[in-house]
């Protein structure tokens, strides 16, 4: 069996320490030992974003990255984003246009749409497409995610 | 303000009441779920397509590390007996599902063993030292070779591979032809599609050995017929198993069959006295779980001189993989691409056989729009051929051929009736809305520039929320035809509306909210909708085949009235006046024409908190509780028109879909945004169909298409801005005037987009007659016609 290692992170804000087996994925230990469930894994592979956590404020793919990778890291996931009685403003513009159904890609879509209005705020729709490329939804068609993240962009430039 | 002057609730913009727990990370799904001594199953899936199991050797995986058990299909057998799915088809052949593979495998991905470990790495640690001794037999892996095929039969007890076949025949078909001046025909490929929900399938499954009673918490969209399956299966008493459908991540039909995986977990956690979940991966669900549209057609279209539509008649074989799926049958989605063929057109001539086989692939199952996508293809692709060659306008044969306002309801071919829709409409404002003039004009000006652009229109109906007398399979073992809501007011004035429905995506909790809120007279937000739970209703089925808005909505709006009625005559008792001049406003009773007022916690406390405050004889029968059920006996027609812009790249066959449009009937609107969610969701999955998504196995029957970076699911960059008009139009005969439209999308952008290519490269002179249409098939029709054209 192989051996434990430690492991120290900040995730939303907070400082955990644990000691895990090396080949845990960093989606499990944040789902299965921290317990927040909110980032879903969608395919294991990479492609489908659903698993996509911030790091050092940088889109991740959390299943394709082990815990250990994130010794020293800064995380941020859905739950670090908003709380469910106040939503944050990204949130609420997915509330507003209706840019969610079944919420299981949510999560991450919010992830990567948060890193792309913090950098950039003059996207046509078409490059907002592009930038979301990497986060597949099968509900919503993506149209009012698009438009989500329009209202939020122009918010965020007024 | 009076109860007329007051904003409708029904028909508003309601921000969705399940939006701020997913929004958050605070939603349960079944992966989210944690019991106490909860166990993780890995399983074992065949690699091949077709064998006996000689043997299987678990001796190694028994021992290592963490795992508490490993399972065959001889001990899950003690708990599991195999169950079929029924039907009354003459000559249909069932077949049986067992949660594992006893003697024979019978396609890539059938579950032949489960470990169960402590976590799901230790279960897969163990997984690769189970070692199974197959015996390879012949692989059948086309619908050609199934039907022809006499040596090798996949199931025992069959005479053929041939599960059921049918025939449809209505007027004078025959004679259409012969006299027709016009004849279209094709071979007609829709090609093998996954529904990919984001969320793939997981169960958990908890037997509570002291009350021997089993939940299983399943991603599911239909908790009451897993329910009821259990019961036969596991042979327990309903009151002792529970199927709760937690929050679940998209279905789209994928998940409104029982799987084999259910029954496992079931059979394991009562062998082991404890909590097992499974949660599939998606290679697992790429090769597993039920796929869809997998026809050949080959059909014929007649028409007139002018373009009147005479008759069509269709060939149509459908392959429905390794087993008949349980509760729809393998007749369920080729049959359906018979009944929709004639389309929503005036066709007096109909014939269709259907040919219905098995082959070494996972089962097919319901998927979005079933067989209508698939039937909307080949008859709008004939349509545009046969306008081709009258010369006439794509939009103009098909108004030509509408059924038209005065002559609802109108009996189809195939016996589907039209009750009425805006057909002709639908097609009218598309053309509006997308500028057709003009965009006809664009073309011709592309045209000149030498480049490849289409216009494409897809019209079709099909049937929503239907009842009792529409079965989709007839003799499956289930009753789809009836929805029930139970409405009730508790002590503290809060209000619950209970539904046998299991949203999964379609904002279910609010529209639901919505209808019991207007007719209440609370805020929507003060309603509570429970669904997905089996044991909260008396029975149900689920949410699939359009029908939740349609049933639960109708049941909701008289289940409400009856408890409004009980509101009355209690609040008219307790502020003295007559129970007609009681009104309900924003929670608020009140008596008109009076001061007097009295909230909902106030009603609620007095009816049960306050002992003998009603006289006896009002009190039996005064809980503010009622349940009622809605059956709407046929359904109702929703319809739409589809009208794709796109352009091919002339170097690498790429199609860029520029513009979509949906102009559609769905009858009278509950909440805008979720309907255009919906619309928006089904053209993507449309779009995926007819350009991007294939599920390809070998000759061998090996899945090859097996992650998500061969079996392409539209990212936002493959879909376009859509654009969606809604014809606000009252279904005539349902309750609240409501259709169904969840399904539209796949049905109608497939085929909008199929004609959209065609008329791209139809100076070219290609059929298109497959899908998806991928660069290279693109590429291969353009290089055949090449050298066709070059005297080659």
């Amino acid at each position: 069996m192989t051996e434990k290692k430690s492991v120290e992170l900040s995730v939303n804000g907070r400082t955990y320490r644990r000691s895990i087996d090396p080949r845990i994925l960093l989606s499990d230990f944040l789902r299965e030992d921290l317990g927040l469930t909110g980032t879903h894994v969608g395919c294991e592979h990479g492609i489908c974003g659903a698993c996509t956590v911030l790091m050092n404020g940088a889109s991740t793919r959390s299943c394709l990255c082990l815990a250990l990778q994130a010794d020293g890291a800064d995380i941020t996931t859905v739950e670090g984003l908003g709380d469910i009685d106040e939503l944050d403003a990204l949130q609420k513009k997915f509330r507003e246009h209706h840019a969610l159904q079944c919420g299981f890609c949510t999560p991450g879509m919010l992830m990567t749409i948060t890193e792309l209005i913090s950098r950039d705020t003059d996207l046509s729709d078409d490059e907002i497409r592009e930038a979301l490329s990497g986060n597949l939804c099968r509900c919503t068609g993506y149209e009012h995610i698009v438009q989500a993240t329009r209202a939020a962009l122009d918010e965020r430039r007024s | 303000m009076d109860h007329e002057a007051r904003p409708k609730i029904i028909g508003a913009r309601i921000q969705r009441l399940e939006d701020p727990r997913l929004i958050s990370g605070n939603g349960a799904f079944v992966d989210d779920l944690k019991l106490a001594g909860m166990l993780q199953v890995a399983i074992l899936r065949s690699d091949h397509a077709h064998a006996r199991i000689d043997g299987i050797d678990v001796h190694e995986a028994e021992q290592m590390p963490g795992v508490v058990g490993v399972f065959t299909a001889e001990l899950i057998e003690r708990y599991a007996r195999p169950i079929h799915a029924t039907s009354k088809m003459k000559g249909y052949q069932s077949t049986p599902l067992h949660a594992l593979a006893r003697d024979t495998v019978r396609y890539v991905g059938e579950p032949v063993a489960a470990v169960v470990a402590e976590n799901r790495y230790l279960a897969e640690d163990a997984l690769a030292t189970v070692a199974v001794d197959y015996d390879p037999l012949p692989e059948i892996v086309t619908a050609e070779a199934a039907a022809h095929e006499q040596e090798t039969v996949l199931h025992e007890g069959h005479d053929s591979n041939v599960l059921v076949r049918r025939t449809f025949e209505r007027g004078e078909v025959a004679e259409a032809f012969a006299s027709a001046a016009v004849q279209v025909s094709g071979r007609f490929r829709f090609r093998r599609k996954t529904p990919v929900a984001m969320e793939a399938r997981c169960y958990l499954a908890d037997f509570n050995k002291g009350k021997r009673s089993l939940t299983l918490y399943s991603s599911t969209q239909v908790p009451g017929i897993i329910r009821d399956a259990l019961v036969d299966v596991l042979g327990m008493p309903g009151h002792s198993i529970r199927v709760m459908a937690p929050d679940v991540g998209g279905g789209f039909g994928a998940k409104a069959s029982l799987y084999p995986e259910e029954i496992l977990v079931c059979a394991i956690s009562r062998h082991l006295g404890r909590p097992v979940k499974w949660v599939s991966d998606r290679l697992e669900d790429l090769t597993s779980t039920s796929q869809a549209f997998d026809e050949t057609i080959d059909a014929e279209l007649a028409l007139d001189a002018d373009g009147r539509l005479l008759g069509v008649k269709a060939d149509i074989l459908g392959d429905v993989g390794a087993y008949s799926i349980y509760p729809w049958t393998a007749a369920l989605e080729p049959m359906q691409v018979a009944g929709f063929l004639p389309g929503p057109y005036v066709m007096p001539n109909f014939s269709a056989s259907v040919t219905i086989v098995a082959t070494n692939k996972p089962p097919t199952g319901p998927y979005r729009g079933v067989g209508r996508p698939a039937a909307a293809f080949v008859l709008e692709r004939l349509m545009d051929m046969a306008a081709g060659k009258l010369l006439m306008d794509p939009a103009a044969i098909r108004a030509l051929n509408f059924v038209k306002q005065d002559q609802f309801p109108y009996k189809t071919g195939s016996g589907i009736v039209w009750d009425r829709s805006g057909f002709s409409e639908c097609l009218q404002r598309a053309c509006d809305g997308i500028g057709y003039e003009g965009l006809k004009a664009e073309r011709q000006a592309a045209r000149a520039a030498g480049r490849w652009f289409g216009i494409g229109i897809a019209s079709y109906a099909e049937l929503t929320g239907i009842g009792s007398r529409m079965s989709a399979a007839p003799g499956m073992p289930i009753n789809t035809g009836t929805e029930s809501a139970t409405v009730e007011i508790d002590a503290s004035g809060a209000v619950t509306a209970t539904f046998g429905i299991a949203s999964h995506g379609q904002g279910l909790e609010t529209t639901l909210a919505q209808i019991v809120a207007e007719e209440l007279g609370v805020r929507v937000e003060e309603v509570r909708v429970v669904h997905g739970d089996s044991a909260a209703v008396t029975h149900s089925t689920g949410t699939y085949a359009s029908r939740s808005t349609v049933l639960a909505g109708g049941a909701a709006h008289l289940s409400a009235r009856a408890v409004m009625d009980k509101v009355k005559e209690a609040a008219a008792f307790m502020l003295e006046v007559e129970s007609e001049n009681i009104d309900v406003q924003d929670g608020l009773i009140e008596a008109k024409g009076s001061n007097k007022k009295l909230s909902m916690a106030e009603l609620g406390h007095a009816v049960y908190s306050e002992m003998g405050r009603f006289p006896l004889e009002m009190r039996e029968h005064l809980d503010l509780r009622a349940t009622k059920h809605y059956d709407p006996q046929f359904g109702t027609t929703t319809s739409a028109t589809h009208i794709a812009v796109v352009e091919v790249d002339p170097e690498t066959y790429m199609v860029d879909v520029k513009r979509f449009l949906v102009a559609e009937d769905c009858g009278r609107v509950i909440n805008p945004m979720i309907v255009d969610g919906q619309v928006h969701g089904g053209v993507a999955q449309g779009i995926g169909a007819a350009l991007y998504e294939e599920v390809v196995h070998d000759e061998a029957g090996q899945i090859l298409t097996a992650s998500l970076v061969d079996y392409l699911v539209p990212s936002a960059a493959e879909v376009p801005k859509l654009d969606v008009i809604h014809l606000d139009t009252e279904a005539l005969g349902t309750i609240g005037g409501y259709r169904g439209m969840g399904e539209g999308g796949t049905i109608g952008a497939p085929a909008a987009i199929a004609n959209a290519v065609a008329d791209a490269v139809s100076h070219l002179g290609i059929e298109i007659s497959e899908l998806p249409i991928t660069p290279e098939r693109l590429y291969r029709l353009v290089t055949a016609a090449k050298g066709l054209s070059e005297g080659e």
